[in-house]
């Protein structure tokens, strides 16, 4: 009797956590939408896409709240790092799992490990450090698109080569083992059988880097020159929707402050938008 | 089995055969040089990255940098008080999550069929809230815990905001800790009529723990990587702490202060960026080091 008593509380209790855990996410949205509502309402949307500029401190009546420059300049950098670290990392790892001799690979594994685990305050204490200065000699002023797209390409690399080794461990062994008995050369197997039939895992892999680029703050901070204006070349400075919220959040007020929380809204929409694409074409668990 | 495993362990041969044309082995000799390539540029910027930290860090870090309070904006003195709220916030997310998550995963994974809806509405809810940008929960922070209850900027909030970002991980890590547990387990605790409750605590949990453990030590190292979600819920103020209502700046907030805000103080940033990097790679370690003895099994650390 006692026994499924307490058997009903600790089930009880568990279904308690996973209620809270798994409705956690529409709390966030939530959240969003009750904090950003004055200024959906009192701004209204359209708004956010059509003023002339961002310059949101005037109230309502007077404030601009363009949000365009921020997104085309989020969009920029994560097409911009996804262009370079697409290769270099399906590249890492076909390199890490085909290619490489077994010990250099293990540690070749262990460095893309380490490289994801790096903190993205540390990237970009480099990036400001290091790498902008070096664009600033090519280019001035060195702090713009390029930067952040580079120092968002080395972040999202070992990401994209994670998820895409992940994949070719899952895949079934027999592949390898007919190709080899076909006599297929090395390359052959790569890109003729392994690369298409890892093809939904690597999908994912590419969706999961996205989805940190855009979602990114402090490295782009650091390194993006933080100017809110549509960039015209790779060497403006840029500012993005994640760091326009980090720099103006402390001192943000009333209808400012809510059209920062309309901008965290954009983000999730477009995280979302990631979800459902990678749910579309992989039928699966996106970050499972 | 013992025959299957002969076979995997054979290495598979690739035809390497000198015969063909060069032509036709144009596109292998390409490929080959690619994927060098790609692994060199990448290995080429760690150990950029990696070198140059160390050589800017290492000359500042003494027994004093790590206990001194900062001084003159942090540019003078040490991270004594920081290193210090990153322990308590790294405490109040653990003493929040943990109990949270591992609940979650043992109700995922012992208690719910996959099919259930219940099962796969927080299996998903589980994989967005995974993809949310750590900002958004900062904003999400800073509006429920700040304000809304009312704790300001205070450890507490940064702690709390920090448990939502690290639950995924953590409850991944754990059901995969359960799904470890052979099933035998759990006939034979049905078969000797053992409670649910009683084969959950005396069986399974102590079987899981590695994952448990795993899941942990990914979870710190999230924590202790993360900016964003702590600037405007744990604060900026680099005092000693009094209690876990005041604000405290985390190591990663730290760097990110002085390269950014301070001039001059690069080379404190860069010293606190090696401890962090060190305090990381030594959890990273544990974790890989626990999941393979105990778990038989890699987890994504991504």
């Amino acid at each position: 009797m006692s026994h499924s008593r307490t058997d009903a509380v600790l089930v009880g209790t568990l279904r308690a956590c996973a209620l809270l855990t798994g409705t956690l996410v529409l709390f966030i949205v939530l959240f969003l939408l009750v904090e950003s509502a004055p200024a959906l309402r009192q701004v209204g949307v359209a708004r956010f896409v059509s003023d002339t500029a961002w310059r949101p401190s005037g109230g309502a009546e007077r404030g601009q709240f363009n949000l365009l420059p921020m997104i085309v300049a989020t969009t920029l950098a994560t097409a911009g790092a996804l262009v370079l670290a697409t290769p270099l990392g399906i590249g890492s790892a076909v390199f890490a799992h085909f290619y490489a001799p077994r010990g250099l690979g293990r540690l070749f594994g262990k460095i893309i490990e380490l490289l994801a685990g790096i903190p993205s305050v540390v990237y970009g204490l480099w990036g400001l450090v290091v790498l902008a200065p070096l664009v600033a000699r090519w280019q001035p002023p060195g702090t713009s698109l390029l930067s952040a797209i580079l120092v968002l390409t080395i972040m999202i690399t070992p990401t994209i080569a994670l998820v895409a080794g992940a994949t070719f461990d899952n895949l079934p062994r027999s592949y390898l083992q007919a190709a080899a008995a076909l006599g297929l050369s090395r390359w052959r197997t790569v890109g003729g059988v392994i690369l298409p039939a890892a093809r939904s895992g690597l999908f994912t892999a590419v969706l999961l880097g996205s989805g940190r680029a855009i979602g990114e703050t402090m490295a782009v901070l650091m390194v993006a020159g933080n100017v809110v204006q549509t960039p015209h070349s790779l060497f403006q400075p840029v500012r993005t929707l994640t760091a326009n919220i980090a720099l103006e959040m402390a001192y943000a007020m009333g209808d400012h402050r809510a059209a920062l929380f309309v901008s965290g809204l954009v983000l999730m929409a477009m995280i979302a938008l990631l979800v459902g694409i990678a749910e579309v074409l992989s039928k699966g668990r996106l970050y499972g | 089995m013992v025959k299957e495993k002969a076979v995997k362990n054979q290495a598979v041969q690739f035809k390497t055969s000198g015969k063909r044309s060069v032509w036709s082995q144009l596109p292998d000799i390409i490929a080959t040089c690619a994927a060098w390539s790609a692994a060199l540029v990448v290995t080429g910027v760690f150990v950029w990255i990696l070198a140059d930290v160390v050589r800017h860090g290492i000359g500042a870090i003494s027994w004093t940098f790590l206990t001194a309070a900062p001084r003159n904006a942090g540019r003078e003195g040490g991270i004594g008080p920081i290193i210090v709220s990153t322990i308590l916030i790294l405490g109040v997310c653990m003493a929040v999550s943990v109990p949270l998550g591992v609940g979650t995963a043992v109700l995922l994974s012992e208690y719910t069929s996959a099919a259930s809806r219940f099962g796969r509405f927080v299996r998903r809810s589980l994989d967005v809230l995974a993809g949310v940008p750590s900002i958004v929960f900062g904003l999400f922070g800073n509006a429920v815990f700040c304000i809304y209850l009312g704790l300001g900027f205070s450890i507490l909030s940064g702690g709390l905001t920090l448990s939502c970002m690290v639950l995924p991980i953590l409850i991944r890590a754990t059901e995969e800790g359960f799904r470890s547990v052979p099933d035998d387990y759990r006939m034979s605790a049905a078969a000797l009529g053992m409670s649910r409750t009683s084969t959950l605590l005396q069986l399974l949990l102590p079987a899981a723990v590695p994952g448990v453990i795993v899941g942990l030590v990914l979870g710190i190292g999230r924590a202790l990587a993360e900016t964003a979600a702590l600037i405007f819920t744990s604060g900026y103020v680099d005092r000693m702490p009094g209690s876990l209502a005041d604000s405290g700046r985390s190591l990663s907030v730290h760097i990110f202060d002085l390269s950014m805000n301070v001039a001059g103080g690069d080379r404190h940033a860069y010293a606190s960026a090696l401890v962090l990097i060190m305090i990381l790679v030594a959890t990273n370690a544990v974790a890989s080091w626990t999941a393979n003895r105990w778990l038989g099994k890699r987890i994504l650390t991504a």
